[in-house]
């Protein structure tokens, strides 16, 4: 333990700065993958255990898009717009016939796609790990905010993500589409029974999940080393910061991901050896006091 | 016979291969003492995140034996690799290693793990008995421990203990020339990373006695992000930075280091950048890294040296591998050994290997010796350069001195109570 250093670094502005800038940017980009995980279990009542994959073919689908055409935009694009259609073939051909089925079983059809996912990568990228490269536009001196280092790239990463957060809450409460959504999520019968296609808004929903999570792989890209597997670890975190958010809330989701974001980064200074630890410990602080989640309903 | 049904065999090549059939079933006694292969077995990692190594390892491998053979194999012997893949797991390297002996009747094994598997597989050799030189695991205690000790067994690595005096010694020079008193570390938190840190440290300490360590930071193996670990480093406003992170978390970090412009701040020492898997995948290599050489083909400076990096990369269109030479040179210390001994069996190469020196072009004088007390490789070279964004990425090497890597040893051993 190291409680001096984190003394320190809370009465100093300059750290202060850079630690939460730090914590933002993990949180952030946590928070794109782990969205689509709880949306997805909000509608569909899946846990989608394949979820990493989909911010690992984002990366990839990034890293080509960028080495084939060398702009920025067209690699984020390629990395969202890739896996969202990866996510729909992937439910529409796969997923859906697991809905109604067992746990197991949708476990089962998940840990098979996060294996084979992972050899297609192997495949056509190679199994050695690659790297995008920072766009040359962002190769610049960090800035210096009230004496702290934050780097213009992660005000980007910072901002994108941000903006998804607020698109997609205001989208699912106030748009027609979004009343839909929360509506079949209830009750899919009823929504159908209406002449509405629920097949189409699983797909849908799906869709926009791998998107997220393909995005957060295209922004992580050029700053992380691409390797078949990197889903994983992804996907780990993912699951503490919805457990911790509460199955099905994008809050939940938000808050859950920023707090394990700003643990990493304050953690790191004030104990350093047990970083890792404090995130397993929070969750079992949040469980105990809230089963549900921080903002997680009770169970219906 | 060839496998392309071409309608152009002549009837002279069959004939002749008719006959070859021929002499070989009426003279079973030459057919035996002639023809008979000697195996080779090799578990090395083939699949899972450091594949990239255990594939450079047996394409080494096979490049050299290649050779053997076309010069008429180990004593007279063609040599036939039986290769099988550990996954990285100690016993599944163990449970490999065995039945290559056992069951596929392997005579020799060339143990190409890493350091978690190596001590596997010597359990397996000391078992056995079998001849086996582990070829990937630097873990100084492998062979410099007596109690790890057997006569089949020896190890063509680099040793971790040699690279940290050679480390410690360059980085005192320039932490001496640039007044550079407060470091930091970071390093992966496992059995590797911990202890060529401590070791580095040790050494650094002692040629710069106003070192001083402020900061250490111990990230997960294969953790994704590293953000947090820099931004720490860079509120400890150290003026040199030591790393023994490697392969994809190296470049990670690099990566994310570079954006908070963290190498114009201070000097940075990283033992395993200057290995061809890093520094061609890194798209924006900062210059004027300090790294320990891993295999460049420009160190040591030798036309030989050259030619084999070039050889390789025509033949498998990438890079060797710091496993890539600790490999060939196992084949190439074998097929001397078996030449001297003039006997293709395990007890005798392994005899004949005791002490020998050999031309080779990772020499730091052009040859290695397989220093006969401990069984391990020395004479290698050895040295630590900065880096550049382009070929040849390190354009100089400061070479290590033998001799005082040889006294350092002497007292490290004394001190861990092996000698």
């Amino acid at each position: 333990m190291d409680l001096d250093a984190l003394a320190g670094c809370l009465s100093s502005s300059a750290c202060l700065v850079t630690q939460t800038t730090s914590g933002l940017i993990i949180g952030m980009l946590l928070f794109l993958v782990a969205v689509g995980l709880t949306l997805i279990f909000g509608v569909l009542k899946v846990v989608n255990f394949s979820h990493g994959a989909f911010y690992m073919f984002g990366a990839y689908f990034a890293m080509s898009a960028y080495q084939l055409t060398g702009s920025f935009a067209l690699a984020m694009l390629a990395g969202a717009a890739g896996t969202a259609i990866l996510g729909l073939i992937f439910e529409r051909v796969f997923m859906s016939r697991v809905y109604g089925a067992d746990v197991l079983m949708q476990l089962l059809v998940c840990y098979a796609f996060v294996l084979i996912f992972d050899d297609v990568v192997r495949i056509i990228w190679g199994p050695e790990f690659k790297a995008m490269g920072m766009p040359s536009a962002f190769q610049v001196m960090p800035l210096f905010i009230a004496g702290g280092v934050v780097p213009p790239y992660y005000l980007l990463l910072i901002s994108v993500a941000l903006v998804a957060a607020i698109v997609l809450g205001i989208g699912l409460s106030r748009s027609r589409i979004g009343k839909v959504i929360r509506a079949a999520a209830h009750n899919p019968g009823m929504v159908s029974a209406l002449g509405i296609n629920t097949g189409l808004i699983f797909g849908g929903v799906f869709a926009l999940g791998g998107m997220l999570a393909g995005l957060a792989g295209a922004l992580a890209a050029p700053v992380r080393s691409l390797t078949p597997g990197m889903g994983f670890s992804v996907l780990i975190e993912s699951f503490i910061v919805t457990v911790i958010g509460g199955m099905g809330s994008i809050l939940g989701a938000l808050i859950g991901a920023l707090l394990l974001g700003l643990i990493r980064s304050f953690g790191s200074l004030g104990f350093p050896l047990f970083t890792e630890g404090l995130m397993y410990l929070f969750m079992v602080i949040v469980l105990v006091s809230k089963p549900t989640g921080l903002f997680g309903k009770e169970a219906a | 016979m060839t496998r392309t049904r071409t309608p152009g065999i002549s009837r002279r090549s069959t004939l002749a291969l008719m006959g070859a059939g021929a002499m070989t079933f009426a003279a079973p006694w030459v057919a035996r003492a002639q023809a008979k292969t000697v195996k080779i077995g090799m578990p090395t990692i083939l699949s899972g995140r450091v594949a990239q190594l255990g594939t450079s390892s047996r394409n080494a491998v096979m490049l050299e034996v290649e050779k053997v053979n076309a010069a008429g194999g180990l004593a007279g012997r063609q040599i036939e690799m039986v290769i099988r893949d550990s996954k990285g797991q100690p016993q599944e390297a163990a449970r490999v290693a065995r039945e290559l002996v056992n069951t596929d009747g392997c005579e020799l094994m060339i143990d190409a793990e890493a350091s978690s598997g190596a001590f596997a597989v010597h359990e397996v050799a000391r078992d056995l008995g079998v001849f086996c030189i582990h070829t990937n695991s630097e873990t100084s205690a492998l062979t410099a421990d007596p109690k790890q000790h057997i006569p089949n067994a020896f190890r063509t690595a680099r040793q971790g203990v040699h690279d940290s005096i050679v480390g410690g010694s360059y980085a005192a020079a320039i932490a001496k020339a640039k007044g550079l008193k407060k470091w930091a570390t970071c390093s992966p938190d496992y059995a590797y990373g911990r202890d060529t840190t401590a070791e580095f440290t040790l050494y650094l300490k002692r040629f710069a006695p106003e070192v001083e360590i402020i900061s250490e930071s111990w990230p997960k193996l294969f953790q994704p992000d590293y953000t947090e670990v820099v931004t720490k480093i860079l509120q400890a406003k150290p003026q040199a930075l030591y790393s023994c992170l490697w392969g994809g978390d190296l470049t990670s970090y690099i990566d994310q280091a570079n954006i908070y412009a963290m190498f114009g701040q201070m000097e940075v020492f990283a033992v395993n950048m200057a290995d061809y898997t890093a520094l061609t995948v890194v798209k924006n290599l900062p210059k004027g890294i300090h790294s320990g050489n891993r295999y460049i083909k420009t160190f040591p400076t030798t036309p030989e040296n050259a030619a084999w990096g070039d050889a390789y990369k025509a033949k498998y269109n990438e890079y060797p591998t710091n496993w890539s030479w600790e490999n060939a040179t196992a084949i190439m210390l074998m097929a001397e050994a078996a030449k001297k001994a003039n006997s293709a069996d395990g007890k005798k190469i392994a005899e004949a290997l005791k002490g020998l020196t050999i031309k080779c072009p990772f020499g730091a004088d052009g040859t290695v010796t397989m220093r006969g007390d401990d069984h391990t490789l020395v004479g290698y070279a050895i040295g630590w350069g900065t880096t550049i964004p382009q070929e040849p990425y390190v354009p100089e090497v400061k070479a290590g001195d033998w001799k005082t890597i040889f006294e350092l040893e002497a007292e490290w051993k004394k001190s861990k109570g092996y000698a």
